[in-house]
């Protein structure tokens, strides 16, 4: 019996790793554009500058990739992080909990709240919009109602400040003066695109981005993994919130929203599709720093900061636009 | 009877307002490629997801290696070996061949955590070989074509072990070569023992591929024949039925009346292939043929709704451009959809709005208000011309009968003056009482001059309605017969009518 031969598309860089390619691209020339425009860009102090800059954002955008490639969104990324810190500085300087314990606590504070969006979400029906836009309301008044509205100060904890900002590379490599906020970004970072990759809850979150209703379908409990995601979105704007509260030796209740608009910016940019189904950490880290080393090199070239957010915001058009022509063809 | 793998016998089932199926029986013995048939909602789909535990049985029996057993769900049809492939697959894109296989059974390494790519790709390929199927396990689904997407489901059935394999068309998407390349795979699986039950429409594929063939109609169960035996004449004719016709049908001769819609040469991709037909003043002109074969299609690309590729249209003797439902309008021509819910009828809103909705310009006052007292009187005017049954102009259209809804659609045509109407399926989803006013309003149409274009799969409909019937399959027009010399097996045969296949076999 004759073997027919039928052809599929060959191609030969995948749509994902070309959207990955172009995206690194990009900011590479903005990186070589920047350092000729100005010496004081590609300068140790500066890129360190740079990265401890993308630090807490980036890590709002890890968590928010996962939610967005189960074609959901969270909006409370920023208020929520900022709650996490709140509920961080309550566990230190009013229960007096050890730090590590307080720093648990956060992280879970944040993993907690997560679920919930992800159980109006997945039980309720809400829309995700809706659901994440009223936790984001939620976490933003319980913040002001539990400190008081006036910021929480770790003063009396030194060590807490060392997290974000001690160097723990600087004690093995001499010289070496990089804050740890920066390692932990990059170190949850690699732990999300490990989830995301090679664990079953990776596996989900792009099949039900993918075809929910398939997914359900093959008989898989859907609503647990929906809030499984959101829940782990949780837990990466709960470290947020540690590292924030300890960049600044406080934390401040009034400030986070907005940050979950950088956040999910930056995952478009990197490469994830509102629509789910599709979406990297690497591309989201590449776009954080894309929207980093733009703010960074548009202010040391004196661009006054409002024109920096409008370049920002033609960006993410820009960006989202290549994205749909490149998905055309 | 030892030999039948599923046995079904009485099966019922009702939808509200819709008697699916009424004592239904069905046999599929082990390793046979049994082909079930029948005209659209004759209710083969529905007796398969019954088997499949997608929809529950209200009374009957069905029995599995001879035992009797109950089908709640799809879990526990696959758990007895049963696997279905819907019309549309059920996969997802951005996943590869092997993860959307093993969804929900992934294997796993360490704990439990961590999904065994490795593993799944494997055993992927093994299935894969099993089925000869040259396939790559890593592919991102979204990337095959339909064809090769309906081999990873395929795969994906014969995964579960499945004993017994239900295909719902699953040639509709195919070209002729994939078509073998799936022949090649069913005549393998029924080599293993496994049984496949396969819905078609297609006449040339139940000889070529399946060893009896069950013929159902209007939820009936008709009768069971040999493949080779049986003649294609005989199945359609058991397909149809031997309704006839009281009342019949004083047509008259249309061929002398003027033309006023001229389609030449239309063709849009694969859907559309050189379709060229004529409406008359006056006429209806009925679109016969199967789901699928392009009728709405080629109404849609005359009425703007999809962009041709080719072809020119002539209203009135004139040619005229059309590039989007706008155009389309101007030039008197309207289009009522298949679907009134979705693309006839905003649902939310009121009768008055409805049957104004297309004409708003008319009614505006010079400083661009709607003038309230002019709506009411133009829409009045067609409640009553169409006896349109509402408590009122203010009644919102989602509390009408479906019936009543068309009606509105209609009013809402007849204010645009469209001189060149087409109906898709227009008493699809109306009761009996209520299908019988829709034809009277169509025939008094046609009496007030109007073209009508009537797009039906109901044959019974098109012989009742139609002066003049262009047929259509797979995207284009397989016969024209005057109403005159129709017969439902002349319309069925030409409605089945497949470029003739070629069979070719590649080194």
């Amino acid at each position: 019996m004759s073997d027919t031969v039928i052809t599929q598309r060959r191609v030969l860089f995948s749509a994902n790793a070309m959207q990955k390619i172009l995206a690194f691209a990009s900011l590479l020339v903005m990186v070589i554009i920047f350092s000729f425009a100005s010496p004081n860009f590609f300068d140790f102090a500066n890129l360190v500058a740079i990265m401890l800059a993308t630090a807490v954002t980036g890590m709002l955008a890890i968590g928010v990739t996962f939610v967005i490639i189960t074609a959901g969104i969270d909006l409370s990324v920023g208020t929520a992080m900022t709650f996490c810190a709140v509920m961080t500085g309550v566990f230190v300087t009013f229960w007096h909990l050890p730090i590590f314990v307080a720093v648990i606590g956060g992280i879970v504070t944040g993993g907690v709240v997560g679920a919930t969006s992800g159980a109006l979400t997945a039980k309720m029906k809400l829309p995700p919009f809706i659901a994440t836009l009223g936790i984001m309301m939620i976490t933003k008044g319980l913040s002001l109602i539990i400190s008081g509205t006036k910021p929480i100060y770790f003063v009396d904890t030194p060590v807490f400040a060392q997290i974000a900002m001690g160097s723990v590379l600087s004690s093995v490599i001499p010289g070496l003066q990089i804050p740890n906020a920066i390692l932990i970004f990059f170190l949850a970072a690699i732990v999300g695109s490990f989830v995301l990759n090679k664990t079953l809850l990776g596996r989900y979150t792009y099949a039900l981005g993918s075809n929910e209703e398939a997914v359900r379908l093959s008989g898989v409990n859907v609503d647990m993994w929906k809030i499984a995601v959101y829940a782990v979105c949780g837990l990466f704007f709960g470290l947020a919130g540690v590292v924030m509260g300890s960049r600044l030796n406080s934390a401040q209740p009034a400030l986070g929203q907005g940050y979950e608009l950088d956040a999910i910016a930056a995952a478009v940019i990197g490469g994830t599709s509102l629509s789910g189904g599709e979406g990297a950490i690497l591309g989201t880290v590449i776009g954080a720093f894309i929207m980093s080393v733009l703010t960074n090199g548009l202010r040391i070239l004196s661009v006054p900061q409002e024109w920096q957010i409008v370049v920002s915001g033609v960006i993410v058009i820009f960006a989202v636009y290549a994205d749909i022509l490149r998905r055309r063809r | 009877m030892s030999d039948a793998i599923v046995y079904m016998d009485g099966i019922e089932k009702s939808f509200p307002g819709v008697h699916a199926l009424s004592d239904c029986r069905f046999e599929l013995l082990r390793g046979e490629v049994h082909a079930l048939v029948g005209e659209n909602g004759a209710g083969k789909s529905t007796l398969m997801k019954v088997l499949a535990g997608v929809y529950q049985k209200d009374s009957g029996r069905i029995l599995f290696k001879g035992r009797e057993v109950e089908i709640p769900n799809p879990r526990a049809a696959q758990h007895l070996g049963i696997s279905i492939i819907h019309q549309e697959l059920n996969l997802m894109p951005h996943l590869t061949a092997a993860q959307n296989i093993f969804i929900g059974r992934e294997p796993r390494k360490v704990g439990g955590f961590i999904v065994d790519d490795r593993a799944a790709n494997v055993k992927t390929q093994e299935l894969f070989d099993m089925l000869h199927l040259r396939l790559d396990p890593k592919v991102k689904v979204g990337d095959l074509t339909v064809a090769k997407q309906q081999m990873v489901e395929i795969a994906k059935a014969l995964s579960f072990n499945a004993e017994v394999l239900i295909m719902d068309e699953p040639t509709a998407a195919l070209n002729t070569t994939e078509i073998q390349e799936l022949f090649r795979i069913i005549r393998h699986l029924r080599e293993q023992g496994v049984a496949v039950s396969y819905i078609s429409h297609r006449m040339d594929e139940l000889k070529q591929i399946s060893d009896r063939v069950t013929v159902m109609r209007d939820g009936q169960y008709i009768d069971t024949v040999n493949a080779e035996t049986a003649t294609i004449d005989q199945i359609i004719s058991m397909m149809v039925g031997r309704t006839i016709y009281e009342g019949a049908r004083n047509l008259k001769d249309t061929s002398e009346l003027e033309v006023v819609l001229d389609v030449r040469n239309l063709k849009r991709g694969k859907v559309i292939k050189d379709v060229s037909f004529q409406a008359r003043k006056g006429e209806i002109l009925g679109f016969a043929g199967l789901m699928g074969a392009g009728r709405t299609e080629v109404a849609r690309a005359v009425f703007g709704a999809d962009q041709a590729d080719s072809g020119e249209i002539f209203v009135n003797g004139r040619k005229v451009s059309i590039r989007q439902p706008s155009d389309a309008v101007r030039h008197g021509i309207g289009y009522l959809s298949e679907d009134r819910k979705r693309y006839g009828l905003a649902v939310t809103m009121d009768v008055e709005t409805n049957i104004v909705l297309a004409t708003m310009q008319r009614f505006l006052s010079r400083a661009g208000l709607v003038k309230r007292n002019a709506t009411k009187v133009a829409a009045q005017t067609y409640v009553d011309a169409l006896s349109i049954k509402t408590p009122g102009l203010t009644q919102k259209v989602k509390f009408l009968s479906g019936g009543n809804q068309q009606k509105v659609v209609v009013a809402k045509w007849l204010t645009r003056d469209s001189q060149i109407l087409f109906f898709d399926e227009p008493t699809r989803g109306i009761d009996v009482g209520a299908k019988s006013e829709i034809y009277k309003l169509l025939n008094s149409l046609a009496v007030q001059g109007k073209a009508i274009i009537m797009i039906s799969s109901e044959l019974e409909e098109i012989m009742r309605m139609s002066h003049r019937i262009v047929v259509m399959c797979e995207g284009r027009i397989t016969g024209e017969l005057m109403a005159a010399e129709a017969t439902q097996e002349g319309i069925m045969q030409l409605a089945t009518k497949r470029e003739t296949v070629q069979l070719t076999t590649e080194s």
